[in-house]
């Protein structure tokens, strides 16, 4: 430090390297250098950087968190629709199945009534033909006699009306 | 080193580390601003817009310039953590400011016509020197005695101990050596390599092959200031661990 070197003294010849009269100065304002260097990066620079990565790592565990959480409102959302379908389903088949009793009612009750006037019917036609029945026979008795009559006096008998009534209808039971 | 050129070129490849006062004069007082001022000072700038103007905005999705910022502290401290755990962490502003300084002071170094101050051993060797004050005073202070283990390689025979301890001490004095003049001897070689293949440009006939040898030669020294820069740094974190765990 204390003997000022010429400049560029063995600037040929030897490796400027190893000229020991630059060292003071070189030292000096590596010092200098090194100890600015030093107080912008420890004051300034990487107290900065340290926290912006900080935040970003904190946004980024925050943003996944909210994600989880939507997620998780999905589902029970999800959930809670998956629910209401159900219920709406049970609810329909519980409308379906009173609507399906009423027309049974219904049903039945017409059939009832169509059965009672299909029997009303029914019977009222056996009577009618029983009647015509009835009024067959007696045509059937009617002309049985006359024929019986009119063959016996063909016959040359002598026609009881009493004994061939009574003749044809015992016939007829038989 | 410097060839006795007497016709063509001046051959001169040390010529580009000599120091000089930046405002004439002769005399080169310890306080003289110099070459090495002003590529210092640029040095500051540089590593002032690259770690802190660049991240002004604080952006939470940050621009290049941030990000570059962003990957450098994150290596480094890594690095830290990784190597020398936890308990190291309180050395990363230290361990950064040498980062950021060599790196920086390498890449300038490669500006056509620029001073590249991490060639000189005097810079180099006060960071080793710095490191190995450092490493031994911490080491001392945290461990006491016990930091002398480090010499004692409790897990060899006992009869080899004393020629071991005799090989560590030694390789613990020759680091600051090794340390300093492996980042010096870089930065000089390639850029003497450079100089040399550009001396041969003076002739027309090698000219060309001379422009392929220093592109080529370029490229490569573009490696090796990142590397060298690492280099430095992962080692002064090796050196710190010891300071920290001295235990084998």
């Amino acid at each position: 430090m204390a003997t000022p070197a010429t400049t560029e003294a063995a600037s040929s010849g030897t490796m400027p390297q190893l000229d020991f009269s630059t060292f003071p100065n070189q030292i000096f304002w590596l010092v200098v250098t090194l100890v600015v260097i030093y107080l912008v990066l420890s004051r300034i620079g990487l107290p900065r950087i340290a926290g912006i990565l900080a935040e970003r790592r904190g946004t980024i565990s925050g943003d996944l968190a909210a994600a989880e959480e939507l997620k998780q409102k999905a589902v029970a959302a999800e959930k809670s629709y998956q629910d209401a379908l159900v219920q709406a389903r049970a609810e329909g088949a519980k409308i379906i199945a009173a609507a399906k009793a009423e027309i049974q009612k219904g049903l039945d009750a017409a059939t009832a009534k169509a059965d009672a006037q299909i029997a009303a019917k029914a019977a009222e036609s056996e009577g009618r033909i029983a009647e015509i029945k009835a009024g067959a026979m007696d045509a059937v008795a009617e002309v049985a006699k006359d024929t019986a009559g009119a063959l016996v006096t063909a016959l040359g008998g002598q026609a009881d009306a009493k004994a061939i009534s009574a003749a044809v209808s015992a016939r007829m039971k038989g | 080193m410097a060839g006795e050129a007497t016709s063509g070129p001046t051959f001169e490849p040390m010529h580009q580390f000599g120091i000089h006062p930046l405002f004439g004069g002769d005399t080169l007082h310890w306080y003289t601003i110099s070459n090495v001022t002003l590529w210092m000072g640029v040095a500051v700038i540089l590593a002032t817009l690259l770690m802190v103007i660049s991240t002004r905005r604080r952006a939470l999705v940050p621009g290049r310039s941030q990000s570059i910022a962003e990957i450098l502290y994150s290596f480094v401290h890594d690095m830290v953590v990784d190597i020398t755990g936890h308990d190291g962490v309180k050395f990363f502003p230290y361990v950064m400011t040498l980062f950021t300084f060599i790196l920086i002071s390498n890449y300038m170094g490669l500006i056509p016509g620029a001073f590249t101050t991490t060639s000189h051993i005097a810079v180099t060797a006060v960071m080793a020197m710095a490191v190995f004050l450092t490493v031994t005073v911490v080491g001392f202070v945290l461990n006491g005695v016990s930091f002398l283990g480090l010499f004692w390689v409790s897990s060899a025979p006992l009869v080899l101990r004393p020629i071991l301890a005799v090989i560590e001490l030694m390789s613990y004095f020759v680091r600051p050596m090794s340390h300093s003049i492996r980042l010096a001897g870089n930065m000089m070689a390639g850029h003497t390599v450079i100089n040399v293949f550009a001396t041969f440009g003076f002739y027309a006939i090698i000219a060309p092959l001379s422009v392929l040898g220093i592109a080529a030669m370029y490229g490569f020294e573009l490696l090796v200031c990142a590397i060298q820069a690492y280099v430095f740094t992962i080692l002064t974190c090796v050196y710190l661990r010891d300071a920290l765990h001295p235990s084998h």
